[in-house]
């Protein structure tokens, strides 16, 4: 259940493993009895790349994050980790072949200090069995050159971690994934209960994760976010793939487009518009924004 | 606290300052009481004092080792009960698995004839097996804590009126104290000794040793850092590899064990075992870990709180009486502080905590 030593430190450092792919997917599909969620769904992930995988809600999203990080298993196709064929029983298993899954929601103990949270349920230890105690200082300094490492300064690391910004405990998270040895970091919507400025924290940390050589899988229907960060997008639509394409193959405005049509799309550019501020030369044109928004549909959008 | 000067953010954007800059360095009394403990420890220092003025006797180092007694006896129940707490979790049933453990031990040893150190061997026994259950069905179930243990409450409470009755045909167990093994389990759970011509009981000793290991463990031990885990989230504990069950039912295990020990003290204290008692006691073990700043909610509080909170329910059951008070007026009193306390923890955690 719990292990006795720490890992991470090791693995963190390990070269990008050139170019064969940590995780791949070939023609993967799951069925709940006689419902396709997902099928005939290719995606790799490599180190040091940012794999972004969008879909409006109901796309399939959930549920291939739960086929790769183990909590369900697939039905059909392929599931390689380092080219060997796998099949998770357990998000444990997952987590010993490096593959940590930072949930949105179900990150952290709000109550428990900053330090304690992150090496919660694998604590360093000192001293033989009767006395063995928690290495307090040893965790603070860890702690500490982590989160700093990712580029996170926090004043004071006993205080409760629920005392920190959405973003702050995300990030906390992906720290902690990172230090605990994984190689594939999934992120299950990380930006999705954030304002802008915090998405933008989150989003820095996800490049932070991709620099030490992770490879991460950013998981989001925020096509912008996306955008930012990506080096890879594979949009779901309706349990299938609906474009896998390189960053080189596709702009902003294809991949919004692909990710909504029609009437929301116009109310999506709109939107666009409006959350300017990164990766300025690839937003659409002026004049491209204002002939949809002119159709009159963005009324009836929220 | 200035480790944040030499940060060098890892990542190209603009670096933040230091220091976040939106925290500033809270006061030392404002850390101070954020403390679970701090608010009970100034609770008891006013009732003390309070009872040092209102009553004289209590001046006397006699009268201070009686109070302790008392409190020793709430407190060594109210330390478990509080880890449970903790965790996330009720016992209701704490109050009559002591009279349980007791009794087991007391007609055990008796109606076999053997050493009394069977019968506090098998009383341990079914005390951790108590525990066991409760922990066991909270687990499996999924049920609110407070509906298994309000059964396993009832179920003991009528056990233990109909088994002795059965056994003995009395509601009270046969006096064992000439029996083998006695005197010896009495140094142990109920003797006393002197302190400058102070008569004090060992339990107010077992007490304070209980206490510091409470605290070691809840501060110092992986265990403890499960325990505030799963009281404070148990899904994100679970996510991150803490055995949320084995935590669970080894802290229904402890306040099985606290029983047992109280249990124990009792029997041999009494040399007989009265099998309608304990009812109540559940509560009052409750509201000494609540008064000593647990959340009910759990996933907060100490171990050192809930001593002070027992020492405060000694106070006040024998200051009442010192002082020469009626003592029907001593539930009403606990009701007072009782809410008083939960009252200033509310006050001091939304003070203290804010950013």
């Amino acid at each position: 259940m719990t292990t006795e030593k720490t890992h991470g430190a090791v693995l963190a450092d390990t070269p990008p493993a050139g170019d064969a792919p940590l995780v791949e997917l070939r023609g993967a599909g799951k069925s709940y009895g006689n419902i396709r969620a997902l099928h005939g769904v290719d995606l790799t992930v490599h180190a040091g790349k940012v794999t972004c995988v969008l879909g409006d809600n109901g796309a399939g999203k959930s549920t291939l994050i739960k086929i790769i990080s183990g909590l369900h298993q697939h039905t059909e196709g392929e599931f390689r980790v380092d080219g060997e064929p796998v099949r998770f029983s357990s998000p444990r298993e997952a987590l010993d072949l490096g593959i940590a899954t930072v949930y949105q929601d179900l990150a952290t103990v709000p109550l428990m200090p900053v330090w304690r949270n992150f090496f919660l349920g694998s604590e360093m230890t000192k001293g033989p069995w009767p006395v063995r105690r928690l290495d307090i200082a040893r965790m603070k300094r860890t702690a500490d050159e982590e989160l700093r490492n990712m580029g996170i300064v926090l004043d004071d690391l006993e205080q409760p971690i629920g005392t920190l910004s959405g973003g702050q405990r995300q990030c906390v998270a992906i720290a902690r994934a990172v230090y605990f040895g994984a190689r594939v970091l999934i992120l299950d919507e990380p930006t999705a209960a954030l304002g802008v400025k915090q998405s933008g924290v989150v989003l820095k940390y996800i490049a932070a994760a991709r620099d030490r050589g992770l490879g991460v899988i950013f998981i989001t229907h925020n096509p912008h976010h996306a955008y930012m960060v990506g080096d890879h997008f594979s949009v779901l639509r309706l349990g299938t793939l609906e474009l896998s394409a390189d960053r080189s193959e596709v702009s902003l405005e294809e991949l919004t487009n692909h990710m909504a049509g029609g009437a929301e799309l116009a109310a999506l550019k709109h939107e666009l518009a409006q959350v300017r501020g990164v990766d300025v030369e690839e937003l659409p044109e002026e004049q491209d924004l204002t002939a949809p928004a002119a159709t009159g549909t963005e009324e009836g959008t929220p | 606290m200035s480790m944040t000067q030499q940060a060098a953010p890892a990542v190209g954007t603009p670096p933040a300052p230091g220091r976040d800059g939106r925290t500033r360095q809270r006061s030392l009394a404002l850390r101070l009481l954020a403390r679970p403990e701090v608010g009970v420890f100034l609770g008891a220092v006013a009732v003390l004092v309070f009872f040092l003025m209102a009553a004289p006797t209590v001046r006397q180092g006699n009268s201070m080792a009686t109070v302790l007694y008392q409190s020793s006896t709430i407190g060594i129940m109210a330390l478990p009960v509080a880890l449970l707490m903790i965790g996330g979790e009720f016992d209701l049933s704490a109050g009559v698995a002591v009279i349980t453990s007791a009794l087991t031990a007391s007609m055990l040893s008796f109606q076999l004839t053997v050493n009394v150190w069977t019968g506090v061997v098998v009383a341990l026994i079914v005390s951790l097996g108590i525990g066991l259950f409760n922990g066991w069905m909270v687990v499996r179930t999924g049920l609110p804590s407070f509906l298994v243990t309000l059964g396993t409450f009832l179920i003991l409470q009528g056990v233990n009126l109909a088994v002795t009755k059965l056994v003995t045909g009395n509601v009270a167990t046969d006096d064992i104290s000439d029996m083998d093994g006695f005197d010896q389990a009495r140094k142990i759970f109920a003797s006393s000794f002197d302190i400058g011509g102070v008569d004090v009981k060992i339990t107010v000793v077992w007490w304070l040793v209980f206490a510091a290991l409470a605290t070691w463990v809840l501060l110092r031990t992986k265990y403890g850092n499960w325990i505030f885990a799963v009281g404070g989230n148990k899904e994100s504990a679970r996510a991150v590899g803490v055995p949320v069950n084995f935590t669970k039912i080894t802290l229904f295990m402890t306040v099985g064990f606290g029983a047992w020990f109280v249990g124990m003290h009792n029997l041999f204290s009494f040399n007989t075992v009265q099998s309608g008692e304990g009812v109540g006691q559940e509560l009052i073990y409750i509201a000494a870990a609540v008064i000593g700043g647990c959340l009910l909610t759990g996933g907060y509080g100490s171990a050192i709180g809930p001593v002070f909170g027992a020492f405060m329910f000694g106070m006040v059951n024998q200051g009442i009486v010192y002082a020469g008070w009626n003592p029907d007026w001593f539930k009403a009193f606990l009701g007072v502080m009782l809410l008083g306390a939960v009252l200033i923890n509310l006050y001091v955690q939304r003070t203290a905590t804010r950013r």
